[in-house]
């Protein structure tokens, strides 16, 4: 983040400490969003921001804790600047902590221009439609869930899922069919473990793509406020390489539970009125401003497409912050303990999953014009596979028919060839991959699939 | 008039949207007023002795204690006027589509508003009246045509009536006199404070239904014209497909979509899609009959509350010229967090889940305004207001405060249901938990055919009976039904199957007519019967799976409209042929 050259006021004025928060009285002045600078008592700085003011107290978020502060010596400095972040092509190849300094060893980066961290809404009007197919080489995404430019997806995990590994997979192999310039990954930790930002940093340097990629890292030992600010300073730069440098921007933010927890010790400290398990009650509006940030726009080149890994406490899909989340974003990518235990890699749940977008971006001249019914067949057999699992487990396999047999075969089959893959799939091969599976079902079954497609599919089959 | 002589006041706390000022004493509760150097939109939402609490409409980073606060001394309304439809407005009605150069400006910035119609562009006036006729509110002074299909009516404001003493040119712009009354011009551009429902004569008893063309919604939970539905479901079920649905399809004269809180491409693919896409009922584009009011997700959150009056002051007004109107809330949930938001900035009591305890009483002033009506004015026009409202319980949990108060106030229940959206059976309406109180079967009967209501009872019913057989094959496998009860199993399939599931993205199974719903629903039953008739051992169940006919059932939804009675009564004759037991 800027550190501007000339602080306007200082405040001694520090009137008490409560958790992440600072409260300055005779603040008058100060502007709510503006960013200050706090003078601890042994001299070292620490950058926050004004989130409230009443009369002449202000409330201050203090970015890297409160620990160490005090009433009498602590000084506060106001900038009279909104928070701002210097943006660039600069950023490209480098690491950066959860405020935006470097921490790879090398200079500051030279930035472009400064923008607000906070960015402004995009226009609904003003929105392009995203059409534009990624191709992840995952099957269960490309087939089913299928992701756009422009898109913001989550992936909701439980802890001890390979969600780290689907996203850096993603961040590897995705690519747009016929194009492999103009592409760029920004990747934000909030609260990762040390072995976490050990295995990201391993493999964005070993995909050399490490020059094409910005890295915010806010670690689980850092100041838990910081994580309300990793995510701004990541979209920011974002926004800026997507919207004036024509670059297509893949954001991963990783993991948004924590970013939430952080939302949460903010409003419990603000002693607010506490909402769902004591989230605030603007956490909806809260996690949109970070999650509507992605898009395409009309007379623009670039796109900013969203990844978000998001954590289900207890593997609990209600649980508020998948909730909302999946309220907000454009789908979901759901991950299975149950596939997991049974070696399915990755353990993508197609039936709770979801891209919303998906409609507009497959199809022929976009993926191939048999990719809609296939998807369609595709779920509606495995989800009658799955049921028939759960009543067998009743009842016993013998109490089923023939038919039903087949589907049950069908369920198995698609998940350890068409979910479960190591290596990355083109969509024809994952499409392809599917009409094998078909295979298994009698063909007055196929009911998704229309009888010239068969026909047509069928004779190139053989 | 300057906007001083109102007052001005100072900034002396900001919290989130809600800002406090003193300096106010004069104001109005509900005033608008400015905030802050940019400007800001804000509406006065409380007034104490010293203090008034602003609800601010837009970002208030950056606002600072002492910065002024301006009373504009008149209430949040809209602008009304021809120009309305095809527009895309924020939800206070500042034009979205057109920035400084013309097109729109990627990012919203603050402290700006457009202008919600076109001052500049002339229109071909026809008067109705001439000089020395006496007019009352409502009466219709003259008219212009607004698109190719919709005639716009200017009609007398409520509050004015006396005899027209001139006539206005009839090549005229919206702040040109049309008439003048008793000596006061009246032009085409009006003002209404949108929290205020505008007058009718009298409401109607809402008889017709507002035909979707979705089967599930058309043949077992119609909405009536004038009436009001909900439509509550978790995330990935499917309320913003099936809101779009119906701003695609219903049989509506003028269409407004209210996107509250929701995300940004989902209304660029409606924005983008509208002004291609040919109106159902003829003439120009889907955009030319759709106004939209769109605050999403990350835009003010105050906003989003004044979004949904909006929406229904600008649907009132069309009503009042006599034309039926969709008015499709996506979603009231983000319009009642709002209520949340801003009423846990002033620190008010939490009612149930924290939102304030009147918000069955702001949910029900809103679905209230839904209705049929006979219109002001000496000539006996009707016009409707329908409210389809989409709902977002958290976690999918339908007890939720804004669920059950909609429930209280709603006609039609829409269950979504996330089983059903996780095997891709859309639209995901739970037959069993849904329902309509509107009593439309005498409409069916007059316009289509006699059994229509009969029809939908059986088929509810078997679905009914369906569920039932199902919970006991969980339990004890199939092999436990009779014969009869294997027809019903089956039938329910066809139906859940190959009736109620409907694909929004099917260029011919999108829309349904009645006409093909009922033929569809006919042969479903014709087949039912027969069976009933003819499989009464193992061997003929086992043949009841492999009929050739169950494939043309599944196509069905694949006729095209006008041939749908042909292809039934033919189909019905192979079913007779292939089953047997015609009586």
């Amino acid at each position: 983040m800027r550190h501007p050259p000339l602080y306007v006021v200082e405040l001694p004025t520090v009137s008490g400490l409560a958790g992440p928060l600072l409260f300055v009285d005779r603040a008058t002045g100060a502007a709510v969003g503006e960013v200050v600078e706090v003078v601890a008592p042994d001299g070292t700085l620490r950058p926050g921001q004004v989130l409230e003011i009443d009369g002449e107290r202000a409330v201050i978020e203090v970015f890297t804790g409160t620990r160490g502060l005090d009433l009498a010596s602590t000084v506060v400095r106001l900038s009279g600047e909104p928070a701002r972040l210097g943006v660039g092509t600069g950023l490209l190849g480098r690491i950066l902590d959860g405020s935006g300094r470097p921490v790879d060893g090398g200079p500051p980066p030279m930035p472009e221009t400064f923008a607000d961290v906070h960015g402004a809404p995009i226009n609904p009007a003003a929105r392009l439609h995203p059409t534009e197919f990624i191709e992840t080489g995952v099957s269960a995404i490309d087939g089913l869930n299928t992701l756009l430019r422009g898109q913001k997806l989550p992936i909701f995990s439980g802890f001890g899922l390979p969600s780290d590994e689907l996203a850096a997979r993603i961040a590897i192999d995705a690519r747009v069919p016929g194009e492999d310039e103009g592409f760029a990954v920004v990747f934000a930790a909030m609260g990762i473990t040390h072995r976490q930002a050990a295995f990201y940093r391993r493999v964005f340097s070993e995909s050399g793509r490490m020059h094409r990629t910005t890295v915010f890292l806010n670690l689980a030992d850092d100041a838990g406020i910081e994580r309300l600010l990793t995510p701004r300073l990541a979209l920011t730069a974002a926004e800026h390489l997507a919207f004036e440098r024509d670059l297509h921007v893949l954001v991963i933010l990783t993991d948004m539970t924590n970013y939430c927890e952080a939302l949460r010790e903010v409003a419990t400290a603000r002693e607010e009125v506490p909402g769902r398990r004591g989230y605030p009650g603007y956490m909806y509006t809260d996690l949109a401003s970070v999650y509507e940030r992605a898009g395409r726009l009309t007379g623009k080149v670039g796109s900013l497409t969203q990844l978000v890994i998001v954590s289900m406490p207890d593997d609990d899909i209600t649980h508020p912050i998948p909730d909302l989340s999946g309220y907000i974003t454009e789908g979901q990518i759901v991950l299975s303990r149950d596939l997991h235990r049974r070696g399915i890699d990755p353990p993508i749940d197609v039936l709770p999953s979801l891209s919303r977008l998906m409609n507009a971006g497959i199809g022929k001249g976009r993926t191939r014009d048999d990719h809609r019914q296939v998807a369609d067949q595709l779920y509606a057999a495995y989800a009658r596979g799955r049921d028939l699992r759960r009543m067998v487990a009743i009842i016993g396999e013998a109490g089923l028919g023939e038919i039903d047999r087949s589907y049950l075969a069908f369920a198995d089959l698609f998940e350890q060839r068409f979910v479960s893959h190591s290596t990355r799939r083109s969509i024809d091969e994952t499409l392809d991959t599917a009409w094998g599976l078909f295979d298994l079902l009698p063909a007055a079954e196929l009911k998704k699939l229309s009888p010239d497609l068969v026909a047509v599919r069928g004779a190139a089959d053989r | 008039m300057t906007i001083s002589d109102h007052g001005e006041g100072r900034v002396v706390r900001v919290a989130g949207p809600v800002v406090t000022a003193t300096g106010l004493e004069r104001a109005r509760l509900y005033n608008v007023v400015r905030v802050g150097e940019h400007g800001l939109v804000g509406e006065i939402i409380r007034l104490e002795q010293h203090r008034a609490v602003v609800q601010v409409y837009e970002d208030t980073i950056g606002l600072r204690v002492g910065d002024p606060v301006v009373d504009t001394g008149s209430a949040l309304s809209v602008e009304l006027g021809p120009g309305l439809l095809g527009s895309i407005f924020d939800g206070v009605q500042s034009l979205l589509t057109h920035g400084p150069g013309g097109a729109p400006a990627p990012f919203l910035e603050r402290g700006v508003t457009r202008r919600a119609l076109d001052a500049r562009r002339h229109r071909r006036v026809h008067h109705s009246v001439e000089v020395g006729d006496h007019v009352e509110p409502g009466d219709e002074v003259a008219t212009t045509p607004e698109t190719a299909t919709l005639t716009h009516r200017i009609l007398v404001p409520d509050g004015v009536s006396g005899e027209v003493t001139a006539l206005g040119s009839t090549d005229a712009t919206i702040d040109d006199p049309v008439v003048w009354i008793d000596g006061e011009a009246l032009g085409m551009r009006t003002r209404w404070p949108v929290r205020t429902p505008r007058p009718v004569a009298t409401r109607l008893d809402p008889t017709v239904p507002l035909v979707t063309g979705q089967r599930v919604v058309d043949s077992f939970f119609p909405v009536a014209r004038g009436g009001t539905a909900t439509i509550p479901g978790g995330f990935g079920t499917g309320k913003t497909v099936l809101e779009q649905a119906f701003a695609r399809w219903a049989d509506a004269d003028v269409v407004v979509y209210v996107a509250c809180g929701e995300r940004g491409n989902e209304m660029a693919e409606l924005l983008e899609e509208f002004p291609k896409l040919p109106d159902p009922r003829g003439g120009g584009t889907l955009m030319d009959r759709t106004i939209v009011v769109v605050n999403t997700s990350n835009m003010p959150v105050a906003a989003r509350e004044a979004g949904i009056y909006t929406g229904i002051t600008i649907a009132e007004y069309y009503r009042d010229q006599g034309y039926d109107v969709a008015l499709l809330a996506d979603s009231t949930s983000r319009w009642a967090e709002a209520l949340r938001e801003v009423s846990s900035r002033l620190e008010e009591l939490p009612g149930e889940e924290g939102y304030p305890a009147y918000l069955p009483a702001r949910l029900a002033e809103f679905y209230e305004r839904a209705g049929a009506v006979r219109t002001l004015g000496r000539a006996e026009r009707t016009g409707s207001v329908t409210v389809v409202a989409a709902v977002s319980p958290p976690g999918g949990d339908l007890s939720e405060p804004v669920t059950q108060q909609s429930l209280r106030l709603a006609g039609t229940f829409w269950a979504l249901d996330v089983t059903l959206a996780q095997r891709r059976h859309f639209p995901a309406i739970h037959w069993s938990r849904s329902y309509s109180l509107y009593d439309l079967g005498p409409w069916f009967g007059s316009r289509t055919v006699d059994d229509w209501d009969a029809q939908r009872r059986w088929a509810i019913e078997l679905l009914a009976e369906e569920e039932r057989l199902g919970n006991l094959v969980q339990l004890l496998g199939l092999d436990v039904l009779a014969p009869a009860e294997r027809v019903v199993f089956q039938t329910g399939r066809i139906l859940r199957e190959d009736f109620l599931q409907q694909s929004a993205f099917d260029e011919v199974d999108a829309f349904c007519t009645l006409d093909k719903q009922y033929w569809m629903l006919h042969v479903i039953r014709h087949l039912h019967e027969r069976l009933i008739a003819t499989v009464t051992d193992e061997i003929a169940v086992e043949h009841m799976a492999r009929l050739e006919v169950l494939t043309d059932v599944a196509r069905m939804r694949s006729w095209l409209p006008e041939e749908a009675e042909d292809r039934a009564r033919e189909l019905v004759a192979r079913i007779d042929a292939e089953v047997g037991g015609a009586p």
